[in-house]
């Protein structure tokens, strides 16, 4: 068995889960003083772990959303979606694999989706960069957009990125233009678009592919400007602020919905959505094909003006006479 | 008026009666000089003023202020700014060791503008355009929810009277200060530049030194044709950011204009002095329907 992942907050719970299970090693029959010490072992485990995993704070849920046994968009692909066919490649370079792209029926609707691809071990993880995507990636992206567009298939995107990859041959090839062009090409492309924030949402690599006609975000899923260990470092030269820093930037799914930025929060279960995938499946599935119904019914002109709407309405500024 | 001639009356004012103590008269008082950034040598005012703020001896640009920028491209008394009073307010209440209202204020004070992008209608070389520019003295002229307002704004105005755009921009990426709200600008702005694009509008991109992060990856790259300064630093991910992930120094001349032009990203390097010139030829052809003059 691999080493559980244990996450900064949960180290207290972890403990104590692991003294009590040594004790339940033990033959407690003859001793029934140590018996009732377990017994309030238990209710005191039950106890810590009810307020260990509620009133997260934003990096408790950064923590939860890098959880390297969270469900990947490929979990994704192969449960909330039927007849899955994998497309490759961006024509022009090469197939970027830290972006997935396929086309696949998700509850009778056929559809075509993006999302990014982290891996569930080291060996996926340097094939697919760790979910950071080059250039070539968004290009993929962008070429699967166009040809959701032209058969009119709706499309659905899964976020869960660290960022765009920041290297010399991605600056080469125009990671900032990619970028860009993807972000003109969602705004305006002529079929439903439903986004969501699965994992991790760092700045313009998870936008490129991350907004739409609908938001939707795990619960413990962050979107962020930029990483709280990276902004940490720039506002306080240092990256142990990340914590302090991950709260300021209102990050979370819930700071989302207050500032009108996503539409729903999926509740994940107890301790996150690791935990019980299926769950999270389940729930993710249905709220994407409600989405889906709901802007079945629109004609693209009206879809693309209400999309443009929704990102010109974000934002908050004063205006005085001048 | 020539450049130049503008940037003397400009020096000129700015010499005249400064908060009502100094009155050095129409003249550049004789022997201010700087020391150039990059070849350290001397350099006098009048030189630079004359020299459109291009060192003499070396050829390295001196930031502009946006009004500066402004008066570069803009035919002589053309320009009318709009959409002034927009700025930033603190919707997070954002405090990390110092609070953004703070900072707000003291870019308020440095640099008189109330936001760091300036946009409003002109003409350049007879063409009526939506001109604008960034002032990278306001908090490194990152983008927050006013500038990307801003942004759409012009964009959407310069689509409804059928006007080319021409964007000067200088910028250190989105403005984490507003979080979010700041990331879905670069959407919102994309989604204006594409109505332009859509109403067959000709928008000019000029990227000066530096334009980094979310508005490169933004509205400053999906322009018509892209123009940038010589030795201008371009690109997405910051050069420490970049030696911090690869774990080894970049090679000399990265992300510089120079090697955009040779990886195939931009239309041009193009010195400042030349760029009003090029922009309206530019603007001949690309605004100017098919009928040659």
């Amino acid at each position: 068995m691999t080493k559980r992942h244990v996450m900064e907050f949960e180290r207290p719970l972890v403990e104590l889960e692991s003294k009590l299970e040594e004790l339940l090693r033990l033959d407690l029959g003859e001793n029934p003083e140590l018996a009732a010490e377990v017994a309030g072992l238990v209710e005191e485990l039950d106890r810590l772990r009810e307020s260990t995993y509620t009133d997260l704070s934003a990096w408790d849920r950064v923590q939860i959303s890098r959880h390297p046994e969270r469900p990947k968009s490929q979990d994704y692909l192969v449960s909330i979606f039927t007849d899955v066919i994998e497309l490759h490649g961006d024509r022009t370079f090469g197939d970027d694999e830290a972006i997935v792209a396929a086309l696949a029926t998700i509850d009778g609707r056929r559809v075509a989706v993006l999302g990014h691809r982290k891996g569930r071990n080291v060996r996926e993880n340097i094939a697919r960069n760790f979910g950071m995507a080059h250039p070539e990636g968004f290009r993929k992206a962008m070429r699967v957009m166009r040809l959701a567009e032209k058969f009119g298939l709706p499309l659905v995107t899964l976020i869960d990125t660290p960022g765009a990859f920041p290297g010399i041959e991605a600056e080469e090839r125009g990671q900032a233009w990619a970028i860009a062009e993807s972000l003109a090409l969602l705004s305006g492309l002529r079929v439903p678009v439903v986004a969501v924030g699965i994992g991790e949402g760092g700045s313009g690599g998870a936008l490129a592919i991350g907004f739409g006609d609908r938001l939707i975000m795990l619960e413990n899923s962050y979107y962020s400007v930029i990483s709280p260990e990276a902004c940490a470092s720039i506002l306080h030269k240092d990256a142990g602020m990340a914590a302090d820093v991950a709260t300021c930037l209102a990050m979370t799914a819930e700071d989302l919905v207050g500032l009108g930025i996503v539409d729903e929060i999926v509740p994940e279960p107890l301790g996150g959505a690791h935990r019980q995938p299926d769950v999270v499946f389940g729930a993710v599935r249905e709220r994407v094909s409600a989405a889906l119904r709901e802007l079945a019914g629109l004609d693209p002109d009206s879809l693309v003006a209400a999309r443009y709407d929704r990102l010109r309405s974000i934002g908050v500024i004063e205006e005085s006479a001048g | 008026m020539s450049i130049s001639d503008w940037f003397k009356a400009r020096e000129a004012r700015r010499y005249t009666s400064v908060e009502g103590e100094r009155s050095v008269g129409a003249e550049v008082p004789d022997g201010v000089w700087s020391k150039c950034s990059s070849c350290k040598r001397i350099v006098y005012e009048g030189q630079l003023i004359e020299n459109v703020r291009v060192c003499p001896h070396c050829g390295h640009h001196f930031d502009l202020t946006a009004h500066e920028r402004v008066a570069l491209f803009a035919d002589s008394g053309s320009f009318e700014e709009f959409d002034a009073g927009v700025g930033s307010t603190d919707p997070l209440g954002f405090v990390a060791a110092k609070p953004y209202t703070e900072s707000l204020e003291s870019a308020r004070d440095r640099s008189g503008l109330p936001e760091g992008i300036v946009f409003g209608r002109a003409t350049v070389g007879g063409h009526p355009v939506v001109l604008g520019a960034m002032d990278f003295r306001f908090i490194g002229a990152s983008m927050g929810s006013a500038v990307g307002e801003k942004v759409a704004r012009a964009f959407e105005l310069a689509t409804r009277e059928r006007r080319a755009v021409v964007l000067s921009t200088a910028s250190g990426g989105a403005r984490m200060q507003e979080g979010m709200l700041s990331l879905m600008q670069m959407a919102k702005t994309s989604a204006a530049v594409r109505r332009l694009a859509e109403a067959r509008l000709p928008y000019i991109a000029v990227l000066t030194n530096p334009t980094m992060g979310g508005v490169t990856a933004s509205f400053a790259v999906l322009a018509d044709v892209i123009l940038s300064e010589p030795g201008a630093l371009v690109g997405f991910a910051g050069p420490r950011v970049i030696e911090q992930t690869i774990k080894q120094h970049l090679p000399k001349g990265f992300q510089s204009s120079e090697s955009l032009l040779e990886h195939g990203m931009i239309d041009d390097v193009v010195p400042r002095g030349q760029l009003p010139a090029r922009v309206t030829v530019l603007l001949d052809y690309l605004a100017g329907g098919g009928e040659g003059s």
